[in-house]
């Protein structure tokens, strides 16, 4: 029995990881500012220096948001030689961004992904698909980030990160892999015809017994996930400068489904293993940023 | 900003539209509304917070049938109509 649970693998595990930049470094006399996205899986931190990324982390969210915000800025904080009281101006979003103690003003998370993936990617940039733990945003933004129309399907839980840990862990396939394994497939089955978390369990084993192959369950759900978010975001409007962020960016399978199904590419995401910066750390970016114009307007420049 | 307040399901598509940009912030939408599902929120734009009517977190989740009795299709709801600014708008595609 003790053997079992030792062996027991928590497929849905995902990477926690805090990073500075090797190439930046801060003096008492600049403008440091934080944001924090505490989402509803993921928490995620990052910190400027004068407007420009100097360190950020990636965890998970626990069952009580402050105690998350907490561990993620204490994470973000690891390393860089800073303190708390450095930092000048805080911005919370996500979710719990009412609950983020240590924040000078809340502001929500499509505003923040939008002008993160405005720092990330460039001005270029115009619809944002952001795939998040528990709902999906399309965004569609000028070249200065500012949102100009968007939409959010958070009714339920459909084709989101949560519901890939879910398929992760009844497929025993690891998370990381699971955008591998799902394009692994030599024809793309019909997608799924409920797309529902609670539902998708039963449907999933129903196709097993039938013999379905487990990457081909997981092509068709992943399939059905990917006409979901397309229809989303036809509604705000696409234009080719496209992009994802949200964990599921790091999802091939998501991407290139939608991709498809759209016909128009995603422009190239930094590689995040490589010391890029991380398209699911979009949202504390965009917050980061906020922190730092808010600072700087508080101090009359 | 626009923002679309609604949703896709399988019995179609369901959005309340509002554009904030539009938005002046006088709330007759508000008392027009029949089924008290929009509210006044603050909104973080250019720096700013400004005041700007949205759709309540309550009804978001079933607008379909929060609407549906204001005619949404044809675009004269009463929100509609009280808008001087043409800061609402629907699409209401039941299949």
């Amino acid at each position: 029995m003790k053997e079992t649970l030792k062996d027991a693998k928590e497929y849905w595990r995902w990477q926690e990881y805090h990073r500075v930049l090797p190439d930046k470094s801060w003096k008492s006399k600049d403008t440091i500012t934080a944001g924090v996205d505490v989402g509803s899986v993921g928490s995620k931190a990052a910190i400027m220096v004068d407007g420009e990324m100097y360190a950020w982390a990636i965890t998970r969210t626990g069952s009580n948001s402050p105690d998350s915000a907490k561990k993620v800025m204490a994470m973000v904080l690891d390393g860089t030689g800073l303190q708390q009281s450095d930092i000048k101006y805080t911005v919370g979003t996500g979710y719990g961004r009412v609950n983020v103690p240590m924040a000078n003003k809340a502001i929500t998370e499509i505003a923040c992904h939008a002008k993160g993936a405005n720092y990330i990617w460039g001005p270029k940039v115009r619809t944002i698909l952001d795939v998040g733990g528990q709902d999906i945003k399309a965004i569609h933004c000028d070249e200065t980030g500012r949102v100009t129309s968007f939409l959010m399907n958070d009714k339920c839980a459909a084709g989101t990160g949560r519901g890939m840990e879910v398929f992760a862990d009844l497929l025993q396939i690891p998370i990381e892999d699971i955008g591998k394994v799902s394009l692994s497939i030599d024809e793309e089955p019909p997608p799924v015809s409920c797309t529902c978390v609670a539902f998708a369990k039963t449907e999933a084993i129903g196709l097993l017994r039938k013999g379905w192959t487990k990457e081909k369950v997981l092509a068709a759900y992943t399939r059905a996930m990917a006409i979901r978010m397309a229809n989303l975001i036809n509604r705000v409007g696409l234009e080719k400068e496209f992009v994802v962020t949200g964990g599921q960016s790091k999802n091939m399978g998501i991407v290139s489904r939608v991709e498809n199904i759209l016909g128009v590419k995603t422009l190239p995401s930094p590689n995040w293993r490589d010391g890029g910066l991380d398209p699911m750390v979009a949202g504390a970016t965009g917050a980061a940023l906020f922190a730092n114009a808010l600072y700087q307007k508080s101090q009359g420049t | 900003m626009i923002t679309h307040y609604g949703y896709i399901d399988g019995s179609g598509e369901f959005y309340i539209i509002i554009d904030s940009d539009k938005c002046n912030s006088c709330g007759e939408c508000v008392k027009q509304c029949p089924q008290n599902a929009l509210e006044m929120v603050t909104e973080f734009i250019d720096l700013e917070d400004k005041t700007v009517v949205a759709v309540t977190e309550q009804h978001r989740k079933k607008i379909k049938y929060t609407c549906s009795q204001c005619k949404p299709e044809e675009n004269k709801t009463p929100c509609i109509l009280a808008c001087k600014q043409s800061a609402i708008q629907c699409v209401w595609k039941p299949q």
